[in-house]
């Protein structure tokens, strides 16, 4: 009351002196919100770095393997067979096959572990040690690894070839200290001569770190776990990510341009709608599962084959590029689309020449953030059989494959635990890599994109 | 000259009898809409418009914001079939022939009455594509050639192509706003209308792009009807020859613009016109 009867200086001297006091507090509220903005900031950076300095101090020394240098003799007496077969020596062709077939037979059943064994004594003539733990020492492929090379060049028989063969998993624990050197020895993967063995050659330089090119290259394998790679997973997930684009973006956008453009506003589009946002928020192990109803027992298509995971991926990254698409067709300006339809554009060609370019770079976005999703998908593909054991690079869609994450999640449950928490790791640093390079192709041509509008 | 004033009675009853005879001769109907209607959903925004609008030109629809004006203007390229919800009613005739009869294309319709907006609106790529989008969608031009020339006369009877002759291949957005809306009418022209309507052409521009579009609209009057929808009536009283007056959606009165200024017969008219409503 007192207020309105104030003569007007007074009034504003009083309003001022109101103002100011507010003043304090509204300065104080404001740093108050900008320290808390600062603060949540910095705990999600902290954890971030946290996550990655974890993965990267575990998985970075899993790339860098002890192998085993040694010269291998390829010797005659122990290598069955004779030499190679030549063309000419036989009447026809299918002769010839079959007689390479039967040499091939021979090399196969000879006793490469003995050349093996020779080997890695001749790095230590002294050391005694009995065969069976000497052999523990590297892979237990590396008897094919010398048979492939003999069979890769025959002409080696009787020669001394340098080779270098990977250390076992065990050794590879031993000499990383991924398992506690203190423990007695019944509690270690190897025999104790083993073990001195092991560090008597990394100590000469027999047994070197070497890179792990074979993690990019091989496929998983349970025999040989230091040779266990990602290449077969790497090409199952190319291969479903080649599926979800080829038809989550035409489908997606196709969708999203005939919801928003052209189809009428009514009941039954409304609950379309309604329906595409909840689908979007359905887990994904539910896809999995209408995946395998779907595809494998009703359509019949081979289990655990990539093109049924890019199918159930699609279904689940379908929403995300509709809702995406749709939103950024309603944020071109209307007149955009009025100057098209006033110069006599049709409807089509409005939206064609005008409206859906202008969504380009939303929809780009869209699709990278889908098919990262994608990619990183596990519990639906573990339904439809991509869980399974395969030791092959699959050829195609149809090959039984398994995908990246599936991989990391095989691995991480296995029963080498000392030696497959290293490359579990080294599997998601794959794995993120490949996240962070489809987020910088995605922020390249979307600046591209709209450099260019 | 009776015979004239007699024959302009027969063609149109509402045409405003004040019209000089001679001018009359050279400027038959060319839009005529009788008791146009438009509902928006449950509201009516027009109340059975009935005018005639002259060929070779300027006809200015003045009239308070949300009185109809520019909901009438566009039906007469139908750009009301874009809008959710709105019906329009009654009837409107280009050169006798009804607009929007089920036999009629829409698109054919737009081409031959173009429209330039509130605001300048270019497409997002060079001036020259500007131009040439709506003669390669007509597909108007044979040839390259054909194309180019289309582009550098619409571009001259904007009055824009002196401006940006050296750089057809710049983006059409980077110009001033005075020169978008003169590139949008260029563009409008390119496809060969004949009739150009302007929704509040000039409201987003500054007086010098003002009148440099204004002195343009004067000089398209020769081969184009123009209708202009306009806030300012002193924009009204130097471009238009014609002025139709909306209040509420009706059109209170319309006639000669000399008239409606300087001797409005109705007293809504006279309020607004000396600033009383609005």
């Amino acid at each position: 009351m007192t207020d309105t009867v104030l003569p007007g200086a007074a009034a504003g001297a009083q309003n001022r002196e109101r103002v100011r006091k507010s003043l304090s507090r509204r300065h104080r509220n404001e740093i108050l919100f900008r320290w808390a903005g600062i603060l949540s900031i910095a705990a999600a950076l902290g954890f971030v770095a946290i996550l990655f300095g974890m993965i990267l101090s575990k998985g970075l020394p899993s790339f860098w393997q002890s192998t085993v240098h040694v010269e291998a003799f390829f010797d005659p007496e122990l290598i069955e067979g004779g030499p190679r077969p030549v063309l000419a020596d036989f009447p026809s062709p299918a002769d010839h096959q079959q007689a390479v077939n039967e040499w091939q037979r021979a090399v196969t059943l000879s006793n490469w572990n003995r050349i093996v064994e020779t080997a890695l004594r001749a790095e230590a003539p002294d050391f005694e040690i009995e065969t069976r733990d000497l052999l523990e020492l590297v892979t237990s492929s590396a008897r094919f690894q010398l048979r492939d090379m003999y069979f890769a060049n025959p002409d080696v028989l009787g020669q001394t070839m340098p080779v270098s063969i990977l250390a076992s998993a065990n050794t590879d624990n031993w000499l990383k200290g991924t398992i506690d050197r203190s423990q007695p020895d019944e509690r270690q993967q190897l025999a104790a001569t083993t073990r001195t063995l092991a560090d008597q050659f990394e100590e000469n330089g027999t047994i070197s770190f070497d890179f792990a090119w074979h993690i990019f290259t091989n496929v998983d394998s349970r025999s040989a776990p230091a040779t266990a790679g990602l290449a077969g997973a790497f090409m199952g997930s190319l291969y479903m990510m080649i599926v979800v684009i080829v038809l989550a973006v035409p489908i997606g956008v196709a969708s999203a341009v005939y919801l928003e453009e052209f189809a009428p506003k009514n009941r039954l589009t409304d609950l379309i709608e309604v329906n595409i946002n909840n689908l979007a928020a359905v887990p994904s192990i539910v896809f999995g599962l209408l995946g395998a109803a779907v595809f494998i027992n009703y359509f019949g298509l081979p289990r655990s084959a990539p093109l049924v995971g890019g199918l159930v991926l699609t279904l689940m990254t379908l929403p995300t590029i509709i809702i995406a698409t749709r939103a950024a067709l309603r944020a071109v300006p209307p007149s955009l689309r009025q100057a098209a339809l006033g110069l006599g554009a049709s409807r089509n060609q409005t939206v064609f020449h005008h409206v859906l370019p202008m969504t380009y770079p939303g929809v780009l976005t869209a699709t990278i953030i889908g098919v990262a999703q994608a990619l990183g998908e596990t519990a639906p593909l573990l339904l439809i059989g991509m869980s399974a054991f395969i030791a092959n690079i699959p050829a195609g869609p149809l090959d039984s494959a398994t995908a990246l994450p599936v991989q990391i999640y095989l691995w991480q449950g296995n029963e080498n635990r000392n030696f497959f928490e290293a490359r579990t790791s080294a599997a998601i640093i794959v794995l993120l890599g490949l996240m962070l390079l489809l987020n910088a192709i995605a922020i390249f041509l979307r600046s591209r994109l709209e450099k260019r509008a | 000259m009776d015979v004239l004033a007699g024959k302009v009675k027969v063609t149109s009853k509402t045409l405003d009898q004040t019209m000089k005879p001679a001018e009359l001769m050279d400027h038959p109907i060319r839009l005529s809409a009788r008791d146009v209607t438009v509902h928006y959903g449950e509201k009516q925004a027009l109340h059975g418009i009935s005018i005639d609008i002259p060929d070779r030109a300027v006809t200015s629809f003045i009239g308070p914001s949300g009185c109809g004006k520019s909901t009438f203007l566009r039906c007469i390229n139908r750009m009301n079939d874009t809008i959710e919800g709105a019906k329009v009613g009654g009837k409107i005739e280009l050169d006798g022939e009804d607009i929007y009869s089920p036999d009629l294309d829409v698109v054919e319709l737009r081409a031959r009455v173009g429209m330039v907006f509130q605001k300048p609106n270019p497409f997002p790529k060079s001036i020259y594509d500007n131009v040439a989008y709506g003669p390669r969608i007509h597909g108007l031009a044979k040839s390259k050639a054909d194309l180019d020339e289309i582009v550098v006369s619409s571009l001259r009877k904007a009055g824009l192509f002196e401006e940006v002759k050296d750089r057809l291949s710049e983006p059409g957005t980077g110009l001033s706003g005075g020169q978008q809306q003169r590139l949008c009418i260029a563009r409008a022209i390119a496809v060969g209308p004949e009739v150009i309507l302007m929704d509040e052409p000039c409201s987003a521009l500054d007086p010098i792009a003002t009148a440099i579009i204004e002195e343009l609209i004067d000089e398209l009057r020769e081969n184009y009807t123009i209708v202009i929808v306009t806030h300012s009536m002193q924009q009204a009283a130097r471009v238009s020859q014609k002025t139709a007056f909306f209040h509420l959606g009706n059109l209170i009165e319309h006639g000669d613009t000399e008239d409606i200024f300087t001797n409005p017969v109705n007293k809504q008219t006279q309020d607004y016109i000396m600033g009383r409503i609005g």
